[in-house]
């Protein structure tokens, strides 16, 4: 390794500790100005990570190693996923052929330790959260792993660097429709994992509607801040795949990092235009939009498959 | 140009995936408006040498007309006269019906160039996006219980029958394809005056509810 693929390996893993939050503050401050108010600085989730790690945690005498256990394994997987995907212009820093699988489960293994979290607090209400959370994630990953082989099939690659990497720009001259076939599908199984409005919405705590929210509701201080730092980091890996998806790359190194860090807002601020214009889907829909973002990928696959 | 005719191609089959899921008419007969001017774009973005220039625009003109606004406008009269919003309850949901489309969709590109064709392909998507709309038409008219729902379907099927019409283009002549586009009109007509008579006899456009007739 040369010192330049040191030091932009280096700026991969500082993008992703430090931007997730940044996101959360784009998507509110776009949701206020859409919605006629000045909102809250963009810095403001940083500031309440930092409140909430200051607290003290509380817990409850009926939980185990499993409710502590959860949060640390959250974030940890999401940041494990992380280092898989290629941000910027530099190919990620861990890559082998068939590291989308590990880079779905990675996720998958984060949700099912936050539910599992959930479920260890033993009140019926989280039980609900987490049964719904599932339910839907097991609708999503369809969708998911079809794009992901939308992208495959596309560069020829098998790695997420290789699919995200110099392939993709050539793909998108000859397989055109079937890639933006892939993205819509893909956006719709971001906002689903990330639980934003249309199918979540993140501020609301109402009780007949929440899913992602139910299953957080026990933990306090420092746990909390893990979470909300976590699903930020989702988001954020989220957006540079789809970023990487649609932009491909710049000329240059320092063109490509640019390209990629506006690509990640424009996709923030697409979620913050989403989460403004639409209401939340009634619970019975939300299946029906995810098998929708599923069959718009198997058919992008069948149009590349031809 | 073969690019934007790709994008017209594969929007029609996402057309198709929407009706199929959707369970509000008026969204409904909206795409079904949008995909036959979509469809009406096709005999110009197909056209080549050697085809007749007046033939091919009198062609998507008359598709324009008729199935972009003439019909939507009937339906739309339609479901304001009975004053029906939204299909409640299908024979088959909608997610399986959209599991089903595409499992259809993707079949039909599959097979469809092992299909022996009058005069080769004009366009590799023509024949998969002919066959996927005509399934996604027969699913509609066969899966919903709302006789509107059910004329959406069959007008999807008829637009699929029309892209594969575009095949002929260059053999087909012009009286034929009026002949068809009128027979489309008049049996969307003949549709509202049924709807129109089952709406006063039963006071709902179910037609489930056919079946319970007595003498």
């Amino acid at each position: 390794m040369n010192a330049p693929m040191v030091l932009r390996t280096a700026l991969h893993v500082v993008a992703l500790l430090v931007l997730p939050p940044l996101l959360l503050g784009v998507i509110n401050r776009v949701k206020s100005i859409v919605g006629g108010r000045r909102g809250p600085p963009l810095l403001q989730p940083y500031l309440d990570l930092a409140k909430l790690l200051r607290k003290g945690a509380v817990y409850s005498r009926t939980t185990t190693w499993v409710f502590r256990a959860g949060p640390v394994i959250g974030l940890a997987a999401t940041a494990s996923a992380g280092v898989l995907l290629s941000m910027g212009g530099a190919p990620a820093p861990i890559a082998f052929a068939g590291d989308f699988v590990l880079f779905a489960y990675l996720l998958g293994l984060g949700r099912f330790f936050t539910a599992l979290a959930a479920l260890d607090t033993g009140s019926s209400f989280e039980g609900m959260g987490a049964a719904r959370e599932v339910t839907f994630a097991s609708l999503a990953e369809p969708a998911l792993f079809l794009c992901l082989l939308v992208l495959a099939r596309a560069t020829g690659s098998l790695s997420l660097s290789g699919m995200l990497g110099p392939d993709l720009d050539a793909a998108w001259s000859s397989a055109a429709p079937g890639l933006l076939l892939a993205a819509i599908g893909l956006f719709v199984v971001a906002l689903a994992e990330c639980s934003r409005i249309p199918v979540d919405d993140p501020n609301t705590h109402l009780e007949l509607t929440m899913i992602h929210e139910v299953m957080v509701l026990d933990h306090g201080g420092p746990d909390l801040a893990l979470i909300l730092y976590g699903a930020a980091m989702k988001l954020f890996l989220f957006g540079a795949l789809l970023s990487r998806l649609v932009l491909g790359h710049g000329a240059g190194a320092l063109a490509s990092e640019a390209l990629f860090l506006l690509g990640v807002l424009a996709f923030a601020v697409a979620v913050g235009v989403v989460e403004s214009v639409m209401a939340r889907l009634r619970i019975v829909r939300v299946p029906q939009l995810l098998v929708g973002a599923s069959v718009l990928s198997a058919f992008a696959l069948v149009l590349l498959l031809r | 140009m073969t690019n934007l005719t790709d994008l017209v191609f594969i929007l029609v089959v996402v057309i198709d995936f929407f009706l199929l899921a959707s369970s509000r008419l008026g969204a409904a007969i909206r795409a079904v408006a949008t995909q036959g001017a979509l469809l009406a774009a096709l005999p110009l973005l197909l056209l080549e040498g050697g085809h007749q220039v007046g033939h091919v625009l009198l062609l998507a003109a008359g598709a324009l007309a008729i199935k972009g606004a003439l019909i939507p406008w009937l339906m739309f009269r339609a479901i304001r006269e009975a004053s029906i919003r939204r299909e409640m309850e299908p024979i088959v949901g909608f997610v399986p019906s959209m599991v089903l489309g595409g499992i259809g969709v993707a079949l039909a590109f599959a097979f469809s160039s092992r299909l022996p064709l009058p005069g080769g392909e004009a366009h590799p998507y023509l024949v998969p996006t002919a066959l996927s709309t005509v399934w996604a038409g027969m699913l509609l008219v066969v899966s919903r219980k709302k006789a509107v729902n059910q004329v959406l379907g069959f007008l999807v099927l008829e637009n699929g029958v029309y892209v594969f019409g575009l095949l002929l283009t260059g053999i087909m002549p012009v009286m034929v394809e009026a002949g068809v586009l009128l027979d489309l009109f008049a049996a969307v007509f003949v549709m509202g005056i049924v709807m129109f008579h089952i709406n006063r006899e039963f006071a709902s456009l179910d037609t489930e509810k056919l079946s319970a007739l007595k003498d």
